[in-house]
């Protein structure tokens, strides 16, 4: 009965290392250091304690911001240790017993925000020369193992004690939800036998045996242990980028109304029912030039602050407005100046700011196409579905054109694969999975489409004359809201990503096919079940039934 | 070709609704083109004394002249609109009326609009060569008359369509003028509207018991809380009042013809004098109302319930407190009789599942009445036979019933009892050849054909034998 629980507390995803509880951030020249440090007693809510450095939602939002800040604030760094600031344990993952007092949209949310910041992790390893390397200086179990898995290297202390396992299966009837098993394989390439092995053992693997089995690179003794990895991060570092010049991430904050909020350039307008989210992006006239140093731009410019601030709307949607059920996105502005930003953005690739904001879009992209919630694009009078932002005609699952003389959309360089989905494919390749050659032709239109032509070239779903126009949308919006949320959530995830698979869309597929399915179970979280009896005296008492 | 959108009789503001307009624009020419092929054949020219609905006041509603078909002036009207309406029934009772189509039940009222839309043309189709076989210019006139009503009836329902559903509204309006009759590629939506109607006893028939559904369904649908349908309904069934009325005055006339035959021939052989037997006019009787029953759908059925707990379908005058006073009908079961496992056993269905039936039964009722004025002509015949309704279990084609044996009093028995006694209750070929070697046309002013009386008097105050079709052909 989630539906009529009380609203949540409103969670607030900006934050800063200045209000950090549980992390901290040492920069060093070329290698940096997030020291996990995690506070019992600071958690999101009331009622449980994160003990032997286990976390919650608050947690992982400081270590999105810290991973995000290094990028944009510390590019100078070449390397980053993620180790514990708590003696004998690295991590021990989730908060079980958060876990067993969250609703279920909770727990679903918060898995995908971390998966969202492990992957966040992996990309700065790949594409932004911050490579992380996880110290496990002490226990890493369950979540506190697969955080490590996110790095490119892992160190484990050898002291006859600290281990790593992934103990859900035979602890809480659970899955590691969070790529752990997929990164098991597909990534650290253990062999399938020894994963099942490992993955079914409680107590976990330490020492030179997590070498053998490829759960860890590496296992130093106590006394080298510290040493040894600043070695390596060193090596790895290969001294930095000491010449880039680092941007201050300014705070979003956005005023708050009733049902609405507004940020600089994005606006979230909640629907009277509740049901409908309209978030509508407004390009400005003035398009500042390029400076000689691009980072000079700083945080202002709009390509970043925009999808940062669409960002945060979006992750407020999942977390704070679980009754809304669409998205609707709508633009607004000039199209010359996101012309011109989108030539910005193209032209300097090569450099690291513009690299990293093109980057922050694409994991942007990403959310909206992880987003629970149907999504609807609105290209109407005054819209400006330009390059870049035409990728959110792309990502919604329907979309509305309004045939109107002077309304158009036009692609640019932007939309030929500098923002790839999950599949590793653009959302335009994407859309016409099944022919790759007419998916680039289209991709590298550059007329300004209108809706006629939007409609035969299969650019957009719906076209309609103003006549039409407010019943067809009306009427697409109103019976959406009224289908399961469910079924709506599984077909939407079942149909936005067509070809191949990746170690991305195992991840969150796994997570919302199974992992979800799960959790509903009665052997997870039935009266007897495993995730609800942890820490109890009694034992759990599985219906052996298979499906 | 411009649309005058003055010569469309309307109160819809046709001339400055800009949907409605570019709606039309598409869909007139192509209802015309409809019309000349698939509308009553062979009269499209000649005048026809008919009714034309021009405004929805008292006054407004019938006017009479003559006009050619294809000239009528087909318009749209909607009952005005009741100040603060709100829904009357269902889940959303008391809540206000929609004038927009909701669009959580966009496929429910689509699918109700577009059925009931369907059946407007199909019987257009049915009946087109009945004009060469007309028993009188009267009859003829008459069912001229019901084929351009019904004809506006589609108006009405695309009307809705056009104004309510866009794009999808259109699309559907068109199908209304591809699907045809009896088409094995493209029939209409309801099997009843599939059959032709080849002899003017079916006819009357026809209207007397599948038109008395649609009068049901209108009804039903005039309760709804998607305003614009119940608007449009309601007007309509001011017109549909007149199809009923030929249909039941139509079997009345056949039967007091065989009486006067019966009477008059001591060995009462109505063949003979060219008369349709009582036998048979029963037989017709019992095709004609269990077909008509099958459109009511299932007896148990959860589109029904659906329907109405929306708050878009409700019971016959569901507003009437005389009828019902609670209108959510959460409690209580409808009993029903039918076999399971070969046996006859009772079942409750709940209440909201049992709408289709609860609606059959308000028509069963109408229906019995003109039986009652049927078996009224008998008596003052002085016969002492009668007509009867079957039973609601007889030749089914639908619903728990379907195709099992019963006989027309509603006893199971095995199938080959059934076969070789229904002969006995439905016409047989030999019964329809006879009837249509009866079929000819008869064109002169106040003459009849010899199975069929004179009405008791003319339409619209004229004579009987008043020249209600010119011929210009």
């Amino acid at each position: 009965m989630e539906a009529t629980a009380p609203a949540p507390e409103v969670i607030c995803f900006e934050t800063h290392p200045d209000r950090y509880k549980h992390l901290k951030i040492e920069v060093d020249g070329p290698v940096a250091r997030i020291l996990i440090d995690i506070q019992e007693n600071e958690g999101l809510r009331p009622g449980y304690a994160l003990k032997l450095n286990s976390y919650d939602l608050s947690v992982d939002i400081e270590l999105a911001d810290a991973v995000q800040r290094l990028r944009f604030e510390h590019p100078e760094v070449g390397a980053v240790i993620v180790t514990s600031g708590q003696e004998g344990v690295f991590s021990s993952g989730a908060n079980i017993f958060m876990l067993g007092a969250s609703t279920h949209a909770h727990k679903v949310n918060f898995c995908k925000f971390t998966n969202e910041t492990r992957v966040s992790i992996e990309d700065a390893t790949a594409n932004s020369g911050q490579v992380y390397i996880a110290a496990l200086n002490g226990v890493a179990s369950g979540g506190g193992y697969e955080l490590p898995q996110a790095c490119e290297e892992i160190y484990l202390v050898d002291d006859r004690r600290s281990a790593v396992s992934l103990p859900e299966i035979p602890y809480l009837g659970v899955l590691p939800g969070t790529g752990g098993l997929t990164r098991l394989v597909d990534k650290r390439h253990v062999r399938r036998d020894i994963a099942d092995v490992f993955v079914t053992l409680a107590e976990g693997v330490k020492g030179k045996r997590a070498v053998q089995w490829g759960l860890v690179d590496n296992v130093f003794p106590t006394s080298k242990f510290k040493e040894s990895v600043e070695a390596r991060a060193l090596e790895v570092a290969n001294g930095g980028k000491p010449d880039r010049k680092g941007v201050q991430l300014e705070a979003l904050k956005p005023t708050e109304g009733e049902d609405r909020l507004d940020y600089q350039h994005v606006s979230m307008e909640i629907s009277e029912d509740g049901r409908t989210a309209t978030l509508q992006i407004t390009v400005p006239d003035d398009v500042p030039q390029m400076p000689v140093t691009a980072s000079d731009l700083g945080s202002a410019w709009f390509p970043l602050r925009a999808f940062r601030e669409l960002d945060d709307a979006l992750l407020r949607l999942r977390l704070n407005y679980p009754l809304v059920g669409l998205i609707l996105f709508k633009t607004r502005g000039n199209a010359a100046s996101m012309v011109a930003f989108d030539e910005q953005l193209d032209q300097h690739a090569d450099d690291w700011f513009v690299n990293e904001v093109r980057l922050f879009i694409k994991r942007t992209l990403k959310r909206v196409d992880y987003m629970a919630k149907s999504m609807f694009a609105i290209v109407d009078e005054g819209s400006c579905f330009v390059g870049t932002l035409y990728e959110l005609v792309l990502a919604a699952d329907r979309s509305f054109m309004l045939e109107e003389d002077g309304v158009t959309f036009q692609m640019t360089n932007m939309n030929q694969g500098a923002y790839p989905m999950g599949n590793g494919l653009s959302r335009m390749q994407t859309r016409f999975v099944w022919d790759q050659e007419m998916a680039n032709e289209l991709a590298a239109n550059r007329d300004q489409i209108d809706a006629d032509e939007a409609n035969d070239l299969g650019l957009i779903t719906v076209a309609a004359d103003d006549i039409d126009w407010d019943d067809e949308v009306r009427l697409a919006i109103e019976e959406r809201v009224s289908l399961s949320p469910d079924s709506l959530t599984g077909m939407e995830a079942s149909i936005r990503f067509g070809g191949p698979e990746t170690l991305e869309t195992k991840i969150f597929g796994r997570l919302t096919a199974w992992q979800n399915w799960i959790f509903q179970r009665p052997n997870a979280v039935g009266p007897k079940g495993a995730l609800s009896l942890y820490g109890r005296p009694e034992s759990p008492e599985f219906d052996f039934n298979r499906t | 070709m411009a649309i005058s959108y003055d010569k469309i009789p309307n109160n819809v503001d046709l001339n400055s609704n800009r949907k409605l307009q570019k709606a039309l624009e598409a869909w007139q020419p192509s209802f015309l083109d409809w019309w000349q092929d698939m509308g009553p054949e062979g009269f499209q020219q000649d005048d026809i004394y008919l009714r034309t609905a021009v405004s929805v006041e008292a006054n407004g509603w019938a006017n009479f002249g003559y006009v050619k078909m294809p000239d009528y002036r087909w318009g749209i009207f909607l009952t005005p609109p009741e100040k603060d309406r709100k829904i009357g029934f269902g889940d959303n009772a008391e809540m206000d009326v929609w004038n927009q189509v909701p669009g959580e039940f966009r496929k429910e009222l689509r699918r109700i609009i577009v059925t009931q839309c369907d059946t407007e043309p199909a019987s257009v189709e049915q009946q087109r060569l009945l004009g060469k076989c007309a028993p009188s210019l009267y009859d003829m006139r008459n069912l001229f008359q019901v084929n351009v009503e019904e004809g506006r009836h589609l108006w009405a329902m695309v009307h809705i369509l056009h104004e309510f559903f866009g794009r999808d509204g259109r699309e559907e309006a068109e199908e209304m003028l591809f699907r045809r009759s009896g088409n094995p590629d493209s029939p209409r939506i309801l099997d009843a509207f599939n059959k032709p109607i080849e002899d003017w006893l079916a006819f009357f028939c026809f209207t007397m018991f599948t038109d008395r559904d649609g009068k049901y369904q209108l009804g039903a649908l005039a309760e709804s809380g998607f305003d614009p349908l119940a608007r449009a309904t309601k007007f309509m069934l001011t017109e549909e009042a007149h199809h009923l009325f030929v249909g039941e005055t139509g079997v009345g006339r056949v039967i007091k013809r065989t009486t006067e035959i019966l009477n008059e021939d001591p060995h009462g052989d109505v063949k003979k004098h060219g008369g349709i037997p009582l036998d048979i006019i029963q037989k017709y009787i019992n095709e004609w109302y269990s077909a008509s029953l099958d459109l009511f759908g299932g007896e148990d059925s959860s589109n029904a319930a659906n329907y109405f707990g929306a708050g878009l379908k409700g019971r016959f005058q569901e507003m009437n407190p005389k009828r019902f006073t609670e209108h959510s009908a959460l409690e209580g079961c409808y009993e029903l009789d039918w076999v399971e496992e070969g046996q006859m056993g009772s079942h409750e269905i709940p209440m909201r599942r049992a709408m289709n039936l609860v609606l059959r039964d308000a028509y069963r009722e109408d229906c019995l009445k003109s039986l009652a004025r049927w078996n009224k002509v008998m008596e003052k015949a002085g016969r002492d036979e009668r007509f009867y309704l079957p039973s609601q279990r007889f030749n089914r084609g639908i619903g728990v019933y379907a195709k099992q044996s019963f006989d027309p009093h509603g006893e199971l028995m095995d199938d080959k009892t059934y076969w070789s006694k229904h002969v006995d209750w439905l016409p047989t070929h030999e019964d329809l050849d006879y009837v249509k070697s009866l079929m000819v046309s008869v064109n002169e002013p106040g003459k009849f054909a010899g199975w069929i009386a004179p009405p008791a008097k003319g339409l619209n105050g004229q004579p009987v034998d008043f020249e209600y079709v010119k011929f210009h052909g």
